[in-house]
This record gives structure tokens, C-alpha cells and sequence, in this order.
């Protein structure tokens, strides 16, 4: 008895919706990071459900693929928070608008 | 001699060259020099002359090549140079009187700091003279005729620190740029029927005569005519004439009476087999000359500025040269140019004396009498008067009263009737010039230092030229201009009707008689007062000769009031509409891109939602589509 495919879909829209909540709502750097992650995660979950699905590893290695560059992109992102943190002594995005037209 | 005469315009024109580079260096010798060059292109000019006497009448036109100029596609135009005896006449006179009048500029401009330019800028004027009377086609005339108009506007304005000169300078340009505008127009017509600017095609050769409908031969003769009416300063184009007398004097005697202002009748002569096909438009050429000699002579007596006044008579002689030309009597014409370039060079330079010795005061009413101080200068005027006012048996007589004989044996009374009045003016202002400036008392303070004998010099050879050259070009035989022009102007045929001759010249002379009488008159020294406060006790008849019948006036109203009104309305069109409309697109775009940068907020929560809107847009988009 296979779990539905409805139900992971579901789980992972839930995921996605939190995840992009928290990025929208969010002013603090981090949390904004952390919903990024989620959403990541949201994404990876389809892919896995979706592998599963046809009993194909495609999607699983896309998983993996996702998940390599999402902690690269971790590593990128923490260090571009730090650099402006030293400099504006904040994490709040809104006061990081200098580049605005 | 005559293979050389490409020589006597570029010895003038490299003095000028030399003048204008290094005048400075120069310093006093600058006139010397220039006045060495013009006696040097005389001295060709004359070899010509009697190499080309030498030959036989009919082979007297004689065309010398010395490059080709212009090639464009089959057209060409050649450098070509023609010696007949129209050209070389014309040239006699530039070269002549040229010399003449450089000689005179030594002693008159002495004092002046930029001897080098001045010179360099007469040589050069010189140099485009001798380019348009020698050309042998019409644009290479049409590049001396303009350049003698761009020698006329720096020379006019030569002390460009007084703001008249300047103003006079370009008035002098532009007025006569409306007739070389009508003069271009004509050069266009005649390359588009003929194709060609050559004078033997466009004029025809050895008796022929040009192939050319009557109705586009008065087009290309008026349009000619428009050109000459500028450059002679005739009715309507007149108007720069009497300013151009704030330029130096030996500038006014040179281009402003000798020859450039003559240009308009040599082109007339030149082309007159053209006018002749077009019956209308020698007849325009006589009725423009009649009304500008009556004009000018009736204004010249209003003029209390001596220049001024000689200026009207300038343009009052060359209506009568163009009244001749008109009726066919080329030849009689340039007896006129050449007599009137001898004694209207007098008569300006003698003003020049009298400005140069009296700190360049010329305003008849603060004058007179100068007779005692200035023996000479006084004499010299007289014999130009005399010369002018047509008394046998000096030049005038057997010039301008020539014509008007002319006119009444073929039966034109109202030109003869017309002419006559134009003759007694003529009497009439130049004796008042004389009775007013140098008879009666002294109105002016100090004393008035008589000419250095270098500027006497060359005014006795011009004196006497004044007095017999009139009696020598009409009868010695010799001399006989009327001759020597048939090959190119052909014979004058004198008609039989009206009074006979004898009758004619007691009427002519009791004319100038009667001329000279009203003058003593009105203007003998105990009438002083009189003549003085004339404007005062007639103001309505001394302002309209004073201002020359209100034209210039006339036209600065059309142009200053009714002309800049237009132009400013022209320019607030331009302003509002045409640049509103360009500016406007500009505005439109900067306020577009305004707009722009809304969405470079600077937010990055706002990039994300907008990241997440597209995407659900695409995700919608593809849902729906499927």
C-alpha cells in the first residue's frame, strides 16, 4: 500500500507556502535565509515524491544536485550577510536599499 | 603682350598676398609696393592694348587659356581669359585709375596703423576686377563679381572700430547679395538652355547671334539686370551707396566711382546681344537708368555730407550710362564709364583732401571758403565739376550730353526730354558743391593744411584725364572709342529725327549754363544763411531730398518693422510648435523613463515577491493553456 502522491504534494505545498511567507514577511537576514531553505526543501520533496512515483532516480539526483548547490549557495548567502552586517550593523533588508533606482 | 595678361591679375594678387602676410614688416613701404603692382599690371594691360591695336579689326578678340578650371562629367568650364576692346578698356580704366588712386591712398592713409592690410585689400580688389572684366565666361565673372563685393564690404568697414562703417560694410553686402542672388538665378537659366557659360555660345560670335527664344532671353537678361542693378547701386538696390562712404576715402574714388559700380554696365554692354533679342529688357535697362539718374541727382542735392552727395552723383552717372545702354548706345556708355571713372575719382579724392586736411570734417555747412587755404585741392574739384557738369569742351559734354543727342535723333523724346532735367541737376550739385565748400567765408575753426604734392601728383593726371579724355575718346581719330568697340558692341547708328545737332548742343549747353546759374544762386556766399537754414523754413521738401525721397527709410521700415515682426513670428512658431514638438518627444521619453525605476526599489522583499508573482503568473499560465 503506496502512500498517495497527493500527499506528499500536498505536504510540499504546505512547505513552500511557509517557506515564501517567511521570505515575504520577514525583515531579518536570516530568517529570510531560513525560509529560502524551506522552500528549497519544499522543492527537493516534490522531486523525491515525483522519483518515487515513476520509479525512475532522476529526480533523486536532481534532489542531490539541489541540495550541493543549495549549501554552496548557504555559504555565499551567510558571507554577504556578514559583509553588510559589518557594515550597516543591521540584518534588516529594507535598510540594505542602496542600490535602489 | 596680350598671352601675358594672366600676369596683370596675379601680380596684384600676389602683392596682396605679400601685403597681407607680412605688412606689418612692411610697415610704411606696404603702399609702395602696392602701387608698384598695379603700375606693373598697367604697364600689361597697356602692352595689350597696342599689341591688339596692332591687329587687324576683326581678329581683335583674342581668348587666352591658362587652364582648365572646372570638369564635371562633359561639362567643363575653361580658366579662360578674353582681350577685345571691351575687356581691355575696362581694363585700362581699373589698372589706370587704379594706380592712380594707390598713388593718392600713400600720402592719405599715412597715418594709418594697418597700411599692410589696407593695401593688400586694394591690390586684392584690384586682382578680382581684372578677373570679372577679363573673364570669358560668366562664371568666371561671377567669381570676380564676387569678389570685388567681398574687397567692397572689407574695405567699407576697413575701420571696423566705428560702428557706422561696420554697419554700413554689411548693409553694402547684403543689399548687393539680393542682386547677385537674381545674378545666380540668371547663370542657372543660361547653363540650363545653353549649357555652357562661354560668352562666344552664350552671346554668340562673329556676328551670330545666340540661339535662344525671345521669351527666355528676357529672363536671363533681367536676372543679369537684377545683378547689375546691385552692383551699380540703381533704383531699387541703391541704398548701400551713400553709407559706403564711411569706408576711406581712396576706397570710395577706386570701387565706389571708378569700377566696381561700373560692373553693372560692362555686364550690360557685354551681354547685350541677349538684351537685344529681348526688346523688353533693354528697354527696362533705359527706364532704370533714366529714373535713377533723375533720382539720385535731385538727392545728391539735399546732401550736406560732401561724399554723400558725390555718392548720388555717382549713381546719377551711371543711370545715365545705363539710360545709353538701354537704347542701344553701348558704346557712348563706356565713353561715359571711362570719363566718369577719370572725374569721379577727381572729385572724391579732392573731398579726401579736404577731409584729410581738416581731420575728416565734410559736412558742407561747417566748410567753405576753403578755397584760400586749399588753392590746389580747390582747383583740382573745379576741373572735376566742370568736367562733370557737361560744358564743352570737357568730358562730359561729349558723353553724357552724346547720349542724350543720340536719344532725340531716334526719336526718344521722353529719354531726351527726361535726360535733359537729369543734365541741369548734374550742373545744378556739383556747383553747389564747389559754391558751398570752397567759396564764400570760413565756417570752419583753425586752418586747413593743403595736400602733400604726393597726393597733388596723381590728382593733376586724373585732372586732366577729367577735362580732355571725354574730348579725345569722342573725336581724335586715334582715340576713337565708338571705333575701337565696334567689333564687340557694333556700330552706333545714328537716327534723323528731332532738332539737328547744332540745335542740340545750344539747348545742352544752356542747360548746364542754367544748372550752374540756380546753384549761384541759391548757394553764392552772401546766400549762406539762406541755404543754411533751408530744413528750417521748408522741412518737408528738405527732409524728403535729404533722406533721398525716405526709400532707405522705406526699407528699413519693411525690414525693422514689418519684417522683424514677421521674423518674430516666424521664430515663435519655431519656438512653440517645431521645437515644442521635438522637445516634447524628448520630455515624453525622460518622463517614461521616470517611471522606470519603481521597480528598482532597492527592496529586496519586493524583487522576491515579484520573483514568486511571475512565477505563479507561469505556472498559472501553463495550467490554463493545458
Amino acid at each position: 500500500m503506496r502512500t498517495p502522491i497527493a500527499y506528499f504534494l500536498l505536504l510540499s505545498a504546505i512547505l513552500f507556502a511557509l517557506g515564501s511567507a517567511s521570505v515575504l514577511l520577514r525583515r531579518n537576514a536570516l530568517r529570510i535565509f531560513m525560509g529560502v531553505e524551506l522552500q528549497l526543501n519544499a522543492v527537493n520533496l516534490t522531486l523525491v515524491a515525483f522519483s518515487r512515483m515513476h520509479l525512475e532516480l532522476d529526480g533523486q539526483i536532481l534532489a542531490f544536485f539541489s541540495m550541493v548547490v543549495a549549501a554552496a549557495e548557504v555559504v555565499v548567502g551567510l558571507a554577504i550577510i556578514v559583509a553588510v552586517f559589518r557594515r550597516t550593523s543591521t540584518t534588516d533588508v529594507d535598510r540594505a536599499s542602496v542600490l535602489h533606482g | 603682350m596680350i598671352d601675358l595678361i594672366g600676369l596683370a591679375i596675379a601680380i596684384p594678387l600676389l602683392a596682396a598676398a605679400v601685403n597681407m602676410l607680412f605688412g606689418a614688416r612692411l610697415g610704411r613701404w606696404a603702399g609702395w609696393f602696392a602701387t608698384a603692382a598695379m603700375a606693373a599690371s598697367f604697364a600689361i594691360a597697356l602692352g595689350a592694348l597696342l599689341d591688339l591695336l596692332a591687329l587687324p579689326a576683326e581678329e581683335r578678340t583674342q581668348v587666352v587659356t591658362v587652364a582648365e578650371w572646372i570638369r564635371a562629367g562633359a561639362a567643363s568650364v575653361a580658366l579662360d581669359l578674353r582681350v577685345d576692346p571691351l575687356s581691355i578698356t575696362m581694363a585700362m580704366v581699373v589698372t589706370g585709375v587704379g594706380s592712380l588712386i594707390h598713388l593718392y591712398a600713400i600720402g592719405y592713409m599715412e597715418h594709418d596703423p594697418r597700411p599692410g592690410r589696407f593695401f593688400g585689400y586694394m591690390n586684392l580688389f584690384c586682382a578680382f576686377m581684372l578677373v570679372l572684366v577679363l573673364a570669358n565666361d560668366f562664371l568666371l565673372l561671377y567669381l570676380g563679381w564676387e569678389g570685388v563685393g567681398l574687397c567692397s564690404y572689407l574695405l567699407i568697414g576697413f575701420w571696423s572700430d566705428r560702428p557706422e562703417a561696420a554697419r554700413a560694410a554689411k548693409k553694402a553686402f547684403i543689399t548687393t547679395r539680393v542682386g547677385d542672388v537674381l545674378l545666380m538665378l540668371g547663370l542657372f537659366v543660361m547653363w540650363v538652355h545653353f549649357g555652357s557659360f562661354d560668352f562666344d555660345v552664350v552671346l554668340g560670335h562673329d556676328g551670330s547671334l545666340p540661339e535662344i527664344a525671345a521669351g527666355t532671353a528676357t529672363a536671363i537678361s533681367l536676372l543679369l539686370l537684377g545683378g547689375a542693378v546691385g552692383k551699380s547701386a540703381q533704383l531699387p538696390l541703391h541704398v548701400w551707396l551713400p553709407d559706403a562712404m564711411a569706408g576711406p576715402t581712396p576706397v570710395s574714388a577706386l570701387i565706389h566711382a571708378a569700377t566696381m559700380v561700373t560692373a553693372g554696365v560692362y555686364l550690360v554692354v557685354r551681354s547685350h546681344t541677349l538684351f537685344e533679342i529681348s526688346e523688353v529688357a533693354l528697354t527696362v535697362v533705359a527706364v532704370v537708368g533714366l529714373a535713377g539718374a533723375l533720382y539720385a541727382g535731385f538727392s545728391s542735392l539735399g546732401q550736406y555730407d560732401m561724399k554723400r552727395a558725390l555718392a548720388y552723383s555717382t549713381m546719377s552717372q551711371l543711370g545715365f550710362m545705363f539710360l545709353a545702354a538701354g537704347l542701344g548706345f553701348y558704346a557712348v556708355a563706356m565713353s561715359l564709364l571711362v570719363a566718369h571713372a577719370f572725374y569721379k575719382a577727381l572729385l572724391f579724392l579732392t573731398s579726401g583732401n579736404v577731409m584729410h586736411g581738416l581731420h575728416d570734417e565734410i559736412d558742407v555747412r561747417r566748410l567753405g571758403g576753403l578755397r584760400r587755404d586749399m588753392p590746389w585741392t580747390a582747383a583740382l574739384f573745379a576741373a572735376g565739376a566742370l568736367a562733370l557738369s557737361g560744358l564743352p569742351p570737357f568730358s562730359g559734354f561729349f558723353t553724357k550730353d552724346a547720349i542724350l543727342e543720340l536719344a532725340s535723333h531716334d526719336g526718344e523724346v521722353w529719354a531726351y526730354v527726361l535726360g535733359s532735367l537729369g543734365a541741369l541737376v548734374s550742373a545744378w550739385y556739383i556747383a553747389r558743391l564747389y559754391f558751398t565748400a570752397f567759396m564764400g567765408d570760413r565756417r570752419y575753426e583753425g586752418h586747413a593744411h593743403e595736400a602733400s604734392p604726393l597726393m597733388r601728383a596723381p590728382l593733376v593726371v586724373l585732372a586732366i584725364g577729367a577735362l580732355f579724355a571725354g574730348a579725345w575718346l569722342a573725336f581724335t581719330p586715334e582715340g576713337r572709342l565708338a571705333t575701337f568697340l565696334e567689333p564687340v558692341v557694333g556700330h552706333v547708328v545714328e537716327g534723323h529725327a528731332g532738332p539737328s545737332t547744332q540745335v542740340l548742343i545750344a539747348i545742352s549747353i544752356v542747360l548746364t549754363l542754367a544748372g550752374i546759374g540756380i546753384a549761384w544762386r541759391l548757394y553764392r556766399p552772401r546766400n549762406a544763411e539762406r541755404w543754411i537754414s533751408f530744413p528750417e523754413r521748408e522741412p518737408g521738401m528738405a527732409g524728403a531730398l535729404g533722406h533721398a525721397f525716405y526709400i532707405d527709410d522705406l526699407y528699413a521700415w519693411a525690414v525693422g518693422s514689418v519684417g522683424l515682426r514677421g521674423a518674430e513670428g516666424v521664430a515663435w512658431f519655431d519656438r512653440t510648435v517645431i521645437d515644442g514638438a521635438v522637445n516634447g518627444v524628448g520630455r515624453a521619453a525622460v518622463w517614461a523613463s521616470g517611471l522606470a525605476p519603481v521597480w528598482q526599489s532597492g527592496k529586496v522583499r519586493r524583487y522576491a515577491l515579484t520573483f514568486l508573482a511571475g512565477g505563479a503568473a507561469l505556472l498559472l499560465y501553463a495550467a490554463v493553456r493545458v
